[in-house]
């Protein structure tokens, strides 16, 4: 390039490979020592009972997504996807929603889904495999869990296009759309496509990256060169990193987001920079590719441990308060046990619904072959039966 | 009763919907400025504004993904692949996002998104611009699969698979985009996602859809001179297929044979074969016979016409039913 010099700019430094145990240039509003710092360009203030609710959303959150591995290990769900480690980064952003934004998830945000004040259990439903997550999305503002990866920011790129052509951005009014995804899925083509478009139709749209070391057992350096956050910026659309870990630090970065979304000044990402603390589902054995020491190293930068130090220290609650947030959480992971529980096989016939808007012949037939051939077994086992 | 190319019948039955749907959208590749680069939507822009004609960036899943999220919010995409070939990259995002999502949410989410594709060969073209890749589709629950072989269909077929609220791939021949024909557009509204005896006969029922309808009635016009009666289908639609006229026709001819583009392999000729097989066995006095590409690659442009079904391997299918 000779001779032409490119304008200096602050960067993050590059990331380690392996998974990092160097802390990249983030915003950070809360130390995992629990010492509120300063940013120039982001700041959050809230009311007491709002900083009291955060911490009641992070415990509350990292109890229902353990009652999932806990189901899932007594043979309840088939799979579970836990977000452990995450939780800042999904109550940060989840708060930061207003109720007229709408929320593509991936399929690990419990969190999200919480702070939105949405039923949790189509999730559950989803990994019982007693349906395969349908929900009234319309009415929820939160989509269905996309499991192919990043094939949800492109709906969530043209659902924002429609907004901006319905009118309604411009002003704090406005509504934005937030679309979820991993760092594995900056890899896809799809995300890369959504940028593109998002870019160029000016799209009210917030790509919000949790960026949690992993794909499955792939680290960042398997992804990309350059993180997402400055991916970002190489297709027009303005990209901030920050600390995944710190619920204050995500809620204000996604307010900041989100407001210019829904004033009209378009598309921006957001990555977080967290850790997934549980192996990529139930599945996984993580123990092929990371070690003890990494994971001590993350334990350390626990989003809910900095808190709760920064709210006594503050004097915001107390052990009292804390207390009773256990409690509420135990109560609300007994009442999802027992409607998880109680979620039963569905009827034969429902597969042949909604296939299409109204059921042609062809399935039409196949689902009464289908009754009839349920029936001729019932048939034999009386007959069986019988005999005996 | 006018008459008009498909290409014209098409850019009058979008611009239609247009008119009377404002929710709908037309999108893809050069669909706008251009006029698309066949000019089914020529003149769109000018009229309807570059807000509902959308020239979108070149990235085919993008327009399918984005088309979806777009129905999400209420409206009706109606999308252009550029060419058959070109459709691959989005192949995620139309089977197993736009064709899976209504029935994943249970009924609650339906996506009117309509996917126009000009497939198939016989126009001189280079490789990847002369594919028939409807078999892909039809194998997936949740699309609508059709196509249109003459500018009648052609006009209303859009219309109706714009109306509906099903995914819908909708199959252009491309090889008949210039042919003329009488359109009705006061025509009464009926379901054309149907099949259709295109001619009445009786010794043999020749099945084909969108290029090779020509195809099959030509020589059924050329048996005719030799004093055989055949029956020509257009089947319309390849996915849900309306299979009783085929019945009721092989039931009474006794023989058929399937013409279409596509490979023969898993094609919808094989499905056709093994319905018909199942359903008319006592009725048929010969194998089902198919008339289709070869089991290769779409061949160069030079080769074309001896991979294509013609006159010819059409009326000597027909002579292999008859001498069985």
């Amino acid at each position: 390039m000779g001779d032409q010099q490119r304008p200096a700019r602050k960067t993050a430094k590059n990331r380690p490979k392996p998974a990092s145990t160097n802390e990249p240039e983030f915003v950070q509003l809360l130390t995992p020592e629990g010492r509120r710092v300063n940013h120039p360009d982001y700041d959050l203030t809230l009311t007491d009972e709002e900083y009291r609710g955060l911490y009641r959303d992070l415990v509350v959150t990292r109890e229902l997504d353990a009652q999932g591995t806990a189901l899932q290990r007594q043979g309840q769900l088939g799979l579970w996807p836990s977000l452990l480690g995450q939780e800042a980064a999904q109550v940060g952003s989840g708060r930061a929603l207003r109720p007229q934004d709408t929320v593509f998830p991936a399929y690990r945000e419990l969190g999200v889904q919480w702070c939105r004040d949405i039923d949790l259990i189509s999730s559950f439903a989803l990994f019982r495999g007693t349906d395969l997550g349908g929900r009234d999305v319309a009415a929820d503002r939160f989509n269905m869990y996309a499991i192919v990866i990043a094939s949800q920011t492109l709906h969530a790129a043209g659902y924002a296009m429609g907004v901006a052509m319905d009118g309604a951005v411009g002003g704090d009014d406005g509504e934005a759309v937030v679309v979820y995804h991993g760092d594995g899925a900056t890899s896809e083509g799809d995300f890369n496509e959504a940028l593109v478009w998002a870019g160029v139709f000016n799209a009210p749209l917030v790509l919000f990256c949790q960026n949690n070391q992993y794909a499955i057992s792939e680290t960042n350096a398997r992804q990309f060169r350059l993180p997402p956050y400055r991916r970002a910026e190489g297709f027009g659309v303005p990209g901030v990193l920050v600390d995944g870990n710190d619920v204050l630090a995500t809620y204000a970065v996604t307010s900041a987001a989100l407001d210019r979304a829904r004033r009209g000044e378009g598309p921006s990402l957001v990555e977080a920079y967290t850790y997934r603390m549980q192996p990529h589902t139930t599945s996984d054995d993580a123990t092929r590719y990371r070690d003890e020491a990494e994971l001590d190293f993350w334990r350390a930068k626990d989003p809910i441990v900095r808190y709760r130090k920064w709210l006594t220290a503050e004097g915001l609650a107390d052990e009292a308060y804390f207390a009773g947030v256990d409690t509420e959480a135990g109560e609300l992971v007994r009442e999802l046990r027992a409607r998880v529980m109680a979620l039963t096989d569905p009827e034969v016939t429902e597969m042949f619904d909604n296939v299409y808007a109204q059921t042609p012949p062809c399935i039409a037939a196949q689902r009464a072959e289908a009754l009839d051939f349920q029936a001729s077994l019932d048939e034999a086992a009386i007959e069986g039966s019988e005999l005996r | 009763m006018t008459t008009m190319t498909m290409v014209k019948a098409l850019n009058a039955g979008l611009r239609r919907v247009l008119e009377d749907q404002p929710k709908s959208l037309v999108m893809g590749e050069d669909v706008g400025r251009l006029g698309g680069v066949f000019r089914v939507t020529d003149g769109l822009q000018k009229d309807f504004g570059a807000d509902r004609i959308i020239d979108t960036p070149l990235a085919e899943s993008g327009i399918i993904g984005t088309a979806i999220g777009l129905a999400m919010r209420g409206y009706r995409p109606i999308c252009e692949i550029q060419f058959d070939g070109f459709v691959y990259p989005a192949f995620d995002q139309l089977v197993s996002q736009l064709a899976k999502i209504p029935n994943r949410s249970g009924g609650r989410v339906r996506l009117p998104v309509v996917v126009r594709i000009p497939y198939g060969g016989g126009i001189g073209a280079i490789e990847h611009h002369s594919e028939s890749p409807e078999a892909y589709f039809a194998h997936t629950a949740g699309l609508k699969v059709v196509t249109c072989s003459n500018p009648a269909d052609a006009y209303w077929m859009i219309q109706q698979a714009a109306a509906g609220d099903d995914p819908v791939i909708f199959f252009e021949p491309k090889r008949r985009y210039q042919a003329k024909g009488e359109v009705a557009t006061d025509a009464p509204e009926r379901d054309l996602f149907a099949s259709r005896v295109v001619r009445e006969g009786t010794t043999a029922t020749l099945i084909a859809y969108g290029p090779t309808v020509d195809v099959a009635a030509n020589a059924a016009a050329a048996a005719a001179e030799e004093g055989l009666d055949l029956e020509v289908v257009d089947l319309r639609a390849l996915s849900p297929i309306d299979w009783e006229p085929l019945f009721a026709s092989v039931r009474k001819t006794g023989r058929a044979v399937v013409v279409h583009e596509a490979p023969g392999n898993v094609g919808i000729g094989a499905e056709v074969a093994a319905r018909l097989t199942e359903e008319c066995f006592y009725s048929l006095e010969a194998p089902v016979a198919r008339v289709t590409g070869y089991d290769v690659p779409y061949p160069a442009s030079r080769l074309e016409d001896d991979y294509l079904p013609n006159l010819d391997r059409v009326l000597d299918a027909v002579d292999r039913s008859l001498e069985y």
